[in-house]
């Protein structure tokens, strides 16, 4: 019996599902909090909390652009992992092309992000 | 060409019969609520390197009532979507051995979102620190 022993590449996928899953399962919910609600409405967080000169700093930080740059693309390749999953449980028999479309989303959102961050110098 | 028309059972809502299923739709979907505030984020990240009057138009249309009322759908299903994923985490993760037993899933649903909790609070008083 002859098998063909190519490795998967699954487990880079599900390993940043997981990574992705597990830092906004942390903190997605708090970030919404404060840059969708408290920051906009003025409430608790002091003044110009995200002022521009402040923000910029933040991103320019290099502890500031890895947070910024690991929630935005993990995420990504967490949703468009379980997005690609779920196509099965609406009877969508996904092949290669609804794979390239969905990680390919995440791909393309991540080097944005990188070459954003980058952008803004350290 | 082929005349058979075998029959395929319709997939149409077939999980909304059961409420197991609708909580895992439910948590599933919670991925895409994550995925939607992934890319506000990012056009702020792009707003930022495009300057400051650039970044201030992103910081006032944060601030239209639309976008308050979405930000509090999204903080709802990003909130549910950290109850979802430490409720599974006991299917997902290695068994946790404690003292010489195994570890009840409760046990770790609760540690895990009490480690949540401290991990938010822990943000919002670095931001804190950040913004004085």
């Amino acid at each position: 019996m002859r098998r063909n022993l190519t490795r998967s590449n699954a487990p880079i996928f599900w390993g940043l599902f997981g990574a992705g899953g597990m830092l906004s399962a942390l903190f997605v919910p708090m970030m919404i909090f404060i840059t969708g609600i408290a920051v906009p409405l003025g409430l608790l967080l002091p003044a110009g909390t995200m002022s521009y000169p402040k923000m910029l700093a933040f991103a320019q930080n290099f502890i500031g652009k890895g947070f910024i740059f690991a929630i935005i693309s993990l995420s990504l390749w967490f949703a468009v992992h379980r997005a690609y999953h779920s196509l099965h449980e609406f009877g969508i028999h996904a092949g290669v092309g609804a794979k390239v479309l969905c990680y390919g989303f995440a791909l393309l959102g991540t080097v944005i992000c990188a070459v954003s961050l980058l952008g803004l110098g350290f | 060409m082929s005349t058979r028309k075998p029959y395929v059972r319709s997939m149409d809502g077939w999980w909304k019969k059961n409420p197991y299923f609708v909580e895992y739709m439910v948590h599933e979907a919670t991925a895409l609520f994550v995925a939607a505030y992934v890319l506000v984020l990012l056009v702020g990240v792009i707003r930022l390197g495009q300057g400051e009057t650039a970044w201030n138009g992103w910081l006032a249309a944060m601030q239209s009532p639309v976008s308050v009322i979405a930000h509090l759908v999204l903080l709802a299903g990003a909130v549910y979507h950290t109850y979802s994923w430490f409720k599974i985490l006991p299917m997902t993760m290695p068994p946790v051995v404690v003292g010489g037993k195994k570890m009840a899933p409760e046990a770790l649903t609760g540690s895990a979102l009490i480690v949540a909790a401290v991990a938010g609070l822990a943000l919002l008083a670095v931001v804190w620190r950040i913004a004085l």
